[in-house]
């Protein structure tokens, strides 16, 4: 097997008595999907904002690329090339989708500290941001300010512009939550052909898009892996079952 | 109904026009009023930078202002005394010249802007409206308490500056000297607001962690703009204090960190000729009302709280359209 | 420096101290239930203290002059809330700002319009206008001591019914969830009005005891505010705890600092620039111990992220 390019190793972290990762350790090699699943309260967000850099483990590390990232922030993350996307969509709500685009292109350039030129006047830049918007099919919308925009078009804005940061891995927090049939369709398909470009861990709900993307699967239980494997080995795992029976059921 | 644009512009010229209108009818008073309202306009746009676009709500502003203020006078006395100002490490001569002012004056602001910045920029929300309040108390019970230029009194400087070329003491020349900073000061500003910086300190007013997710520190955001938005506050502050030729603690004052978000959101907020409509009307509502009633400040108060109430896009708000959508 | 005289100097720190937290408690608790900035609150100290004025002269009593002060501010505080605040619930903390700006503007004025600007004098009562002398030998103005044990008591009683009786359970389910107490049948609008009297008549009980040493003055709420500003910023915003031991800090430093620090300078300058020096820094300490709080706890001392 390659090495990862997201590496998490036996994090944990508690609040009070409450252990909410509990000794998690996961891996993401290029290519592929690898889908984190679990029942509400679960830990899911607790282990995502470990992840990301909003939240810091209590013990594990975090690598990325074959850099222990554990002690930095997110910003630093996100620069070393962590892409997220957020379950609770997080854009700026007055800016116009080209402008949420552009400021992905403005991070990636790790260039902010320009006060004097025009950044819509900048082709570089607006071409990566344009480019990013056209591959999620929101090109129509790109005048149209964030908070006119449906809530599927804003999880396609969400993909839109961590496309535009180019990152080394995707991290993204249920990106069907909301979308309907026709949107998670089409999400899945892009996913799918994304998946080259660079990995994603994806965290869903949505257990036929899980079942049909991923090329594995972890189930997060009570802070716990308690298992991981492809998609047959999780559908047939009894421990699985148990977790999840009365839940949902898995397809 | 105009459109914003058109407005700003309409708005923008009206105070040279009431400028050159008072010179043609020899009022002298109106001319100096008219002043008034650019260099406080012009310390309002320096905090809109960071309120407007920033989402900072600072009401400490005053210390910049008070800084600016209290840079001229101290230079001023010391080129009034001929007597140098001698730090014990360092020994600085006096000076009457406004450029080496303006530039002592935004330096001094930038500097403190950036420690109080440090500070306070590490809490959000109200403990940052609190916090800056607080540094505004500092430095105003400070130039109270310390006497070397004048204390409570204030300091008097008995001829204005000197700006190469101009003869200040002609108020409509003084006037002109500081529009043209105004409008300066508005150009970059505007600039700033479309460059790649003001996107990024735009988003992470609306969403902080969107503005990390893509790489970015909201906190060095911010505190740059702080450290600008401080420094022009400075610069108006050394106009302030040129234009009256006096300056005391009252600079520093906590109301006048209120008046500065008062211009801004009666002119409406988030708009960059926002705190010049504001400032204007205020200076004009201020110069009507005295004159109708020892406790104008009543009428003021009411004013300011309906417009808080109930109409929320200001004046510009309320008696434009907006512009046609463009990127 | 005598022992007594710094033991005076204690005492007058833990005075204004506990006058603070009167302050303090108020402003903290409306911040913490219903989320609001009230620049506004160092008007209903000044209205405490008019109305007490204005009652003491018309009856000489002083008791009826501490009700009234309580009265009159709690009643302006139900005016205020139900007229202005009640809309700013739900508003920015700009919005809430420049509108209790804007009450500040009117109230001041309006105070000022019914008075005049010329200061009113509040006496201490005949009973505690000497000094008491203390164990040890210190004599000690017996009023200001009156108003530290008022004080202490009060604060005993906030806490007493804060953490005791049914309405201090719904203030604090209302710190934590507000649409929790709204499912649990608690009318919350009574209640934020309920609040909100109550701070102001702290308020204004500081404002009526604090005017009997010091004179009583339009724009005399202000700085105390910006000081129980400092003080629930140090204490954590939203704790009562906080406010106290925030409160005591803050006048203890204030109190020492304009003593104590011109006394230490003098020792490495002369008496005369130490007395300057030493004060203009005094000014500043309680600024200084808010920055250094803050760099260790940006919360406060018991706030919570």
């Amino acid at each position: 097997m390659t090495d990862p390019l997201l590496d998490i190793q036996a994090l944990s972290k508690s609040f009070g008595a409450l252990r909410a990762t509990a000794d998690v350790s996961l891996a993401l090699v290029p290519g592929e999907i690898h889908a984190l699943i679990g029942p509400n309260g679960a830990g899911k967000s607790t282990l995502i904002q470990q992840i990301a850099g909003g939240l810091a483990p209590d013990a594990g590390r975090v690598i990325l690329d074959g850099r222990d990232v554990t002690g930095l922030n997110t910003a630093d993350r996100a620069r070393l090339g962590l892409g997220r996307t957020f379950q609770i969509s997080a854009l700026a709500m007055e800016n116009t989708v080209l402008q949420n685009a552009m400021l992905g292109s403005v991070g990636a350039a790790r260039n902010a500290w320009r006060f004097l030129q025009p950044v819509m006047g900048d082709a570089r830049l607006r071409k990566q941001a344009e480019a990013s918007i056209e591959r999620v099919g929101l090109e129509e919308a790109a005048n149209t300010p964030v908070s006119a925009l449906s809530h599927g078009q804003r999880r396609l804005l969400e993909v839109a512009v961590a496309l535009t940061l180019d990152p080394k891995v995707f991290l993204m927090d249920e990106p069907m939550a909301g979308l309907g049939a026709e949107g998670t369709a089409r999400m899945t398909d892009f996913l799918g052909d994304l998946r080259k470009e660079a990995p994603i861990l994806l965290v869903e709900h949505d257990m036929d898009a899980v079942f049909a993307l991923a090329d594995r699967i972890s189930v997060l239980v009570s802070g716990k892996i308690i298992a991981t494997g492809t998609p047959d080995q999780i559908r047939r795992n009894d421990d699985v079952r148990t977790a999840y029976l009365g839940d949902e059921v898995l397809p | 109904m105009l459109r914003e644009r058109t407005f700003n512009i309409v708005a923008f010229l009206a105070l040279p026009l009431v400028a050159s209108i008072a010179l043609a009818l020899d009022e002298p008073f109106i001319i100096s009023l008219a002043t008034r309202a650019a260099i406080l306009a012009l310390a309002a746009v320096g905090l809109n930078l960071a309120l407007g676009l920033g989402g900072l709500v600072s009401l400490g502003h005053a210390v910049f202002f008070g800084l600016g203020g209290y840079a001229m006078g101290i230079l001023a006395s010391h080129a009034q005394s001929y007597v140098p100002l001698d730090l014990g490490f360092i020994v600085i001569e006096g000076t009457k010249s406004m450029p080496i002012i303006w530039l002592v004056a935004v330096v001094v602001s930038a500097a403190t802007a950036l420690l109080i910045g440090l500070l306070a920029l590490r809490t959000a929300g109200v403990y940052f409206i609190m916090i800056t309040l607080a540094f505004g108390q500092m430095f105003y019970y400070f130039t109270i308490s310390w006497p070397a230029y004048g204390g409570e009194d204030g300091l008097s400087i008995y001829v204005r500056n000197d700006f190469p070329g101009l003869n200040t003491l002609d108020p409509i020349q003084f006037f002109g000297l500081v529009f043209a900073v105004l409008a300066a000061v508005l150009w970059v500003m505007g600039r700033i607001e479309r460059s790649p910086f003001g996107l990024a300190l735009g988003a992470a007013r609306q969403n902080a962690v969107r503005v990390e997710t893509v790489g970015l520190s909201p906190f060095r955001l911010r505190l740059v703009a702080f450290v600008i938005s401080g420094a022009v506050t400075g610069l108006a502050g050394a106009l302030f204090a040129d234009l009256n030729r006096f300056v005391s603690p009252t600079m520093f004052s906590w109301q006048m960190s209120g008046e500065f978000i008062i211009f801004i959101v009666l002119g409406g907020i988030g708009r960059l000729y926002g705190p010049v409509v504001g400032a204007c009307l205020f200076v004009l509502l201020e110069h009507l009302l005295s004159g109708i009633s020892d406790f104008w400040l009543i009428y003021l108060g009411t004013v300011l709280l309906l417009v808080v109430l109930f109409a929320r896009g200001g004046v510009i708000g309320a008696l434009s359209k907006p512009d046609a959508t463009h990127d | 420096m005598t022992t007594l005289l710094l033991i005076e100097q204690v005492l007058n720190g833990l005075q204004s101290g506990i006058m603070l937290f009167l302050m303090a408690a108020g402003l903290t608790l409306i911040f913490g239930v219903m989320g609001l900035i009230n620049l506004a609150h160092g008007s209903l100290y000044m209205i405490g203290a008019f109305a007490a004025a204005a009652v003491a002269a018309a009856t000489g009593s002083f008791l009826l002059a501490l009700i009234a002060s309580l009265v009159a501010a709690a009643a302006a505080g139900v005016v205020i809330e139900v007229g202005v605040i009640r809309r700013l619930y739900d508003r920015d903390h700009l919005d809430q700002v420049l509108a209790t700006f804007a009450l500040i503007l009117i109230l001041s004025e309006g105070t000022r319009w019914l008075f005049g600007s010329f200061p009113l004098y509040l006496d201490v009562p005949a009973a505690l206008a000497g000094p008491v002398t203390l164990p040890g030998g210190i004599a000690y103005p017996a009023y200001r001591l009156v108003i530290i044990l008022v004080g202490l008591v009060l604060a005993v009683g906030l806490f007493l019914l804060i953490g005791r009786t049914r309405i201090g359970i719904q203030i604090r389910a209302g710190e934590a969830d507000r649409e929790m107490i709204a499912a649990l049948g608690v009318n919350i609008s009574r209640l934020y009005t309920l609040v909100f009297a109550l701070g102001a008549a702290l308020a204004g009980l500081a404002g009526a005891l604090v005017g009997a040493i010091q004179s009583v003055q339009v724009g005399m709420g202000e700085p105390v505010l910006i000081l129980a500003f400092v003080v629930i910023v140090i204490g954590g915003i939203g704790s009562i705890k906080g406010a106290l031991v925030g409160a005591l800090l803050v006048g203890l430093t204030d109190t020492l600092g304009g003593v104590l620090l011109p006394l230490a300078l003098s020792g490495i300058m002369d008496a005369s620039s130490a007395t300057t020096v030493g004060s203009a820094l005094a000014s500043m300490l309680i600024y200084v111990l808010m920055a250094v709080v803050l760099i260790f706890r940006p919360t406060g001392l018991y706030g919570t992220a």
